[in-house]
């Protein structure tokens, strides 16, 4: 049959307009364009000019209108009516909300601060967050880093004064050797896979070999050369035998050693005495180092030095050194650290680690390579270089290594293994991202000493810091906690990022002390986001029976959507979603910069919200105004932001020309950094795509930790205050002042119970040792390690919501190796116990070949309490989908005394989510097909419609069906 | 049945997709089911968005899977799958109404949906799975190739490909002439050895599959050696801190 070939439009109108913005639908903040037509989105794609994704967006951000129209959005201020839990509430306007509010908060500030917990999830506000909690004078204040990263964050920063993640990149146009370590397939997403690209699109004359360390074999470890599928919590015996190797081998950068680190630090040896393990130091507190030809102590960093790295010497003084980089390597060369003494715990055989201690050396020295720079650089030194000198090994870790409790010392340990090969801010290696570097650490201490919470009074600081030392802590004279959560107590003396993870159990058993009202941003604790879901159910639910009242009297909650925590509120105050606000994506708090420029960004709204619905920003502000927090209000008592966060974010400085944005500052936007606040600033922000990024000079790229020409520009940008070369820490002597105070050195002293933790933990060198719970049990009872990852198209428990992605994927499996599924006699579908020490759950199988043989996995969040998320209560995600937090106790097993530590990090406070260990037990048949533990399905809360059936988002837009009747 | 075009041009439009990058993430998924839900064939209807077994209509679909050598090697693959725009589809020949066509222009296989009657014959007869019936509307849809994108005017020049490829984060999608032999997507072909997939069945496919490369996950394959050789002999009590140690002092020295 022949026929006209029917007519096809190929230019139909698209879009009215274009508004760029900054996606939210996971963490990277990626620039994005909103295509709109009629009022309503026709679609989003990714800005080309943004610096972060450059163009390209990932499958949550381009689904980003399905969460835009989710039945599950809020609607209005919630009061609750019933009891806790049971998800009954009316629905209040926003006076009386901040009625509400303002009554429970005002009197915990003018009599005790601290009774007000203030703990924010995944936001992007932590510049404003914190600082609320200072102006509300609590030090009980945290975001969610504590059960995410700070691991990272704090080995990092500990190490080399930046860290990986959003302080760091890898240099994807120049390394050759690229190692990933256990990483969140959803992290830096899509920075990530541009690097993966770049890496594996190279050609053949540069090719680059990337290896993937982790457990499982999915999403970036499925394209990389070689997979490595190391057995969960020992990835720092792995990268400790590579050091043992390249030590053995002399493959090390001595000179970068000797002049960017504390290689060459004299460490006084004293056993038994209060300076012993600590740097020895000039009258003026200078650290010395040997002169190798003068043959006497001198100050470290001296033109002239010729610092030994080797031998024991006896200072002025008659006590005896010796420099840290022999410390150091007397320990990795112990046969403790060989290959073969690794081997079968790490599940790597020693041949294969041997071989990649072999191709890192090839890659870092000989195809070490230089980089010319047009105008030359300067040295703190002085000395001026034509070239940056190249060691093209790179590498990327995240949550994999973070979510141990030996996660901060094995990332010490990367750190280490890039500083012996030269490799940090070198070509090819690893890049700081400004304002990064920092001090090492950073000198900010926390807030919050007894001295400094008083009724009526901000704290001095943000609550959040970077203790020196154990007098730095948060406690009181007998050692007790003095933040709710125990972060910077002698828990967890370097707990950076606060531990959210704690607050709810800490809150609930008034340990240390009881708090009035806790108030959380974007977290939902009562599900996916807390360990040991069930006993927090029941923690947040639990009543006084001698009051009759609340163990928690008070919980406000603000969150967009209907997530399973919203009926665990008594007040619930609705925020936007990210297309109808202003944010901020500040340098005073995650930076997006790269290693070649600085950059930050904001939100703008881009739909009006259909809802009785405030951007939580906004509402913070107000609350502080009404509350009369100092910096919310002007002199008169008036408001000072009553443009709420659009005008904080441009009229707020934190001090004299530094303020939330850095771009377009001075009355005529003609200064960058610092500079007066910037009337129309926001506007310059929109005008160009709604982020500002501006290059760091040429010479000023690499060695930033040494570059006078970074250090001098990143001084006019505001990021420090004086250039000062920032030394790689090889070892750190704030662990080792922790480590002597334990020892009874001091007047900081730990409780004597303490004592051996902190001795043990605070060694100033890596070292590796069993995950805690992994130490605790009988292998044979619990032979395996569970651990999750979260797919690249969902982002924690928001995908579900969404239309689109949930059909992706809309239930979990637990993924069993094969060598597991034989011993089990299991089959895929087949349906499993999942028995930890602390609890079960049950969830259905599928069996993979890319798995280590001790692993099973599962995808994280997926598993949803039935009627949550305005799903129906049948979906699959509530009748199949489980989560393992189930499984975990937020508790470590009792001490002797009958005292659990949180199940977290000794050193950093993180959540220890991956030291998980579970066996399997096969379901009986009629036990299949449902997970448990089950809850009662939650009523959608007033006011929320019922889901649509069908969708046609779409429709609208399709002028007419196209016709063949046209010529 | 419905004719192919009798006097096609050699344009021949489509996907080099590389298989040895892909990571499985979606993007390229969802961004087609965007784009093309306001688009030629919108909506792409979705049931029970919100319920029990949600389904509704995609163009393109990523599937992720294990595969083995053969010996004891495994590989993990995704594999994005949509409208090949075969140059000799069967979905358009066995189309009783000429809904389903083939465009001479440029190659691209489209259905015009008034002309539809929803018989489903074309998927029957597609092997690559890439129709997609919307019951709602009673029509066939199906990956466009974004020809309502490629050409048009009310979009800038560079936003002038499919949304597959616009969004995709690791660069792992091309588009365009593979007809021409010039075409840097041609090159890129003809470079990593592309693929048509399934072409025992004859329906000579235009988007093409660049295979995964082998992997270097072997020693040698960098350059590199098997295993370090140490510095120094250890000293006799097997230690090799030692001449370690001295080695270290002599670099210094020099």
């Amino acid at each position: 049959m022949r026929q006209r070939e029917p007519f096809v439009d190929t230019s139909p109108f698209v879009r009215d307009s274009v508004v760029p913005t900054t996606c939210y639908m996971c963490a990277c903040r990626c620039g994005i364009r909103v295509h709109m037509r009629d009022g309503r989105i026709r679609y989003i794609d990714g800005n080309p000019e943004h610096p972060v994704n450059r163009g390209v967006l990932c499958a949550k951000g381009s689904a980003g209108i399905m969460t835009q129209n989710a039945p599950s959005r809020l609607r209005s201020p919630l009061l609750r009516v019933g009891p806790r839990g049971a998800g009954e509430f009316r629905e209040i306007g926003w006076e009386e909300a901040f009625a509400v509010a303002t009554g429970w908060l005002d009197p915990i500030r003018k009599t005790d601060p601290r009774k007000l917990a203030f703990f924010t999830g995944r936001d992007q506000s932590q510049a404003l967050t914190s600082w609320w909690a200072q102006q509300f004078g609590t030090p009980n204040y945290a975001a969610h880093g504590g059960f995410c990263s700070v691991n990272m964050a704090a080995a990092g920063l500990y190490s080399i004064g930046g860290a990986f993640w959003e302080f760091g990149e890898p240099d994807w146009e120049h390394t050759r050797y690229f190692m990933m370590f256990g990483v969140a397939e959803d992290h830096a997403s899509n920075p990530i896979k541009i690097g993966l690209g770049k890496l594996k699109g190279r050609p053949d004359d540069r090719r680059a070999k990337f290896v993937s360390i982790n457990p499982v074999r999915t999403g970036y470890s499925a394209i990389a050369d070689e997979w490595i599928g190391i057995r969960p919590g020992t990835d720092g015996l792995f990268v400790m035998a590579l050091i043992h190797e390249l030590l053995r081998a002399g493959k090390i950068d001595l000179h970068y050693l000797a002049q960017y680190s504390n290689a060459a630090w004299l460490v006084i040896d004293n056993p038994g005495k209060a300076d012993h393990g600590l740097f020895a130091r000039d009258q003026y507190g200078r650290p010395l180092v040997w002169h190798r030809e003068w043959q006497e102590a001198v100050e470290a960093g001296r033109p002239d030095g010729a610092p030994a790295l080797t031998g024991r010497v006896t200072l002025s003084d008659g006590r005896s050194a010796r420099p840290s980089f022999e410390l150091m390597a007397e320990r990795y060369l112990d046969p403790e650290y060989a290959p073969e003494a690794v081997a079968e715990r790490s599940g790597i055989d020693a041949a294969t680690i041997k071989r990649i201690a072999a191709e890192v050396a090839h890659a870092a020295f000989e195809q070490a390579f230089e980089l010319e720079v047009r105008d030359w650089w300067t040295d703190t030194s002085g000395g001026r270089h034509g070239r940056f000198l190249g060691r093209p090994v790179s590498m990327y870790a995240m949550r994999g290594i973070s979510a141990h409790t030996n996660g901060f010392h094995t990332c010490r340990a990367l750190h280490l293994l890039q500083m012996l090969l030269g490799t940090i801010d070198v070509p090819g290696g690893f890049r700081y991202r400004p304002p990064f570097p920092r001090l090492s650490p950073p000198p900010a201490q926390p807030s919050g000493y007894a001295n400094e919470v008083r009724p009526e009074t901000a704290l001095p600081g943000v609550p959040l810091g970077f203790p020196s030392g154990p007098d730095k802590l948060l406690v009181d004279a007998n050692g007790k906690p003095l933040r709710i959560d125990k972060a910077f107590s002698w828990d967890a003396p370097l707990a950076l990022h606060g531990m959210m993870h704690m607050v709810i159990h800490n809150a609930w058993a008034g340990d240390p002390y009881p708090i009035d009202t806790l108030f959380m941003y974007m977290a939902n604790m009562s599900w996916n986001s807390s360990m040991n879901t069930a006993g927090t159910m029941r923690m947040l639910t639990d009543k006084d029976p001698a009051t009759g009242e609340y163990r928690i009297p008070h919980i406000i909650y603000s969150d967009a959507y209907f997530s399973e925590m919203v009926a665990y509120a008594d007040l619930i105050l609705p925020d936007t979603t990210y297309l109808e606000r202003h944010d901020c994506i500040s340098l005073l708090d995650r930076p997006i910069s790269d290693g070649d420029s600085v950059a930050d960004s904001i939100r703008q709204p881009v739909v009006k919200p259909d809802r009785d619905v405030r951007p939580f920003q906004d509402v913070l502000l107000d609350l502080g105004a009404r509350l009369k927090l100092p910096g919310c209000i002007n002199e008169d008592a008036t408001p000072r932001y009553p443009g709420g966060y659009p005008d904080y974010m441009v009229n707020h400085e934190r001090k004299p020309g530094t303020g939330m944005l850095a771009g377009w500052r001075g009355h005529d936007g003609a200064l960058i950094g610092r500079g007066p606040k910037n009337p129309k600033q926001l506007d310059r922000y929109k005008r160009n795509g709604c982020f500002w990024q501006t290059e760091i000079p040429d010479s000023g790229r690499y060695y930033r930790f040494a570059n006078r020409d970074y250090l001098e520009w990143a001084v006019g940008m505001g990021f420090i205050d004086r250039v000062e070369p920032l030394t790689l820490q090889l070892y750190s002597e704030p662990l080792q002042k922790f480590r002597l105070a334990a020892e009874g050195h001091g007047t900081a002293q730990p409780p004597d119970s303490e004592r051996e933790r902190i001795r043990t933990y605070f060694d100033p060198l890596p070292f590796w040792y069993p995950p805690f719970e992994e130490a605790a049990f009988n292998d044979a009872d619990y032979p395996l390690h569970a651990i999750t990852q979260r797919p690249m198209h969902m982002y924690h428990s928001w995908g579900t919501q969404n239309a689109w992605l949930r059909q992706i994927q809309t239930q979990n499996f637990l993924y069993v190796g094969q060598e597991t599924a034989r011993k089990h006699a299991l089959a895929d579908g087949d349906w499993v116990w999942i028995v930890s020490p602390h609890s079960r759950v049950k969830a259905p199988i599928r069996i993979m070949d890319g798995v280590n043989d001790d692993t099973v996995w599962t995808w994280n969040a997926i598993g949803k309490r039935a009627g949550a998320w305005s799903l129906a209560p049948d979906a699959p995600e509530a009748q199949k989908g489980f989560l393992l937090n189930h499984v975990i106790s937020e508790l470590l097993p009792p001490r002797a005394d009958g005292y659990r530590h949180s199940n977290s990090d000794p050193v950093t406070g993180q959540a220890a989510w991956y030291d998980l260990r579970v066996r399997l037990e096969k379901c009986a048949v009629e036990e299949a097909g449902q997970t448990e533990p089950r809850f009662e399905t939650l009523p959608r809360p007033t006011g929320l419609p019922e889901p649509l059936a069908l969708l046609r988002y779409g429709a609208r837009f399709r002028r007419k069906k196209d016709r063949r009747s046209q010529p | 049945m419905t004719s192919l075009p009798t006097a096609p041009s050699t344009k021949r439009l489509g996907l080099v997709i590389d298989l040895d990058i892909c990571v499985g993430c979606h993007a390229c998924a969802v961004a087609c089911k965007e784009w093309n839900s306001g688009g030629h064939a919108g909506p792409l209807t979705d049931f029970a968005p919100y319920g029990a077994d949600p389904d509704g209509v995609w163009f393109n679909r990523v599937h992720s899977f294990e595969v083995t050598d053969g010996y004891n090697d495994t590989n993990t693959v995704h594999f994005p799958r949509s409208c090949l725009h075969c140059e000799t589809p069967a979905c358009v020949t066995v189309c009783p109404t000429g809904a389903s066509f083939k465009r001479a222009e440029d190659g691209i296989v489209l259905v015009a949906e008034d002309l539809c009657i929803g018989c489903k014959l074309c998927s029957w007869a597609c092997p690559y799975g890439a129709r997609e019936y919307d019951a709602n509307e009673g029509v066939m849809k199906k990956c466009t190739l974004c020809v309502d994108r490629i050409y048009n005017e009310n979009l800038d020049a560079a936003e002038r490909v499919p949304a597959c490829v616009s969004c995709c984060p690791v660069s792992a999608r091309h588009f365009g002439d593979l007809g021409d032999d010039k075409s840097d997507i041609s090159r890129l072909v003809a470079a990593r050895g592309g693929v048509d997939l399934m072409p025992e069945l004859g329906y000579k496919p235009i988007n093409q599959y660049l295979p995964p490369r082998p992997r270097r996950n072997r020693g040698g394959e960098t350059g590199a050696g098997d295993s370090l050789a140490d510095i120094a002999p250890p000293d006799a009590g097997g230690s090799t801190l030692h001449p370690f140690l001295r080695w270290v002092d002599r670099v210094l020295s020099d």
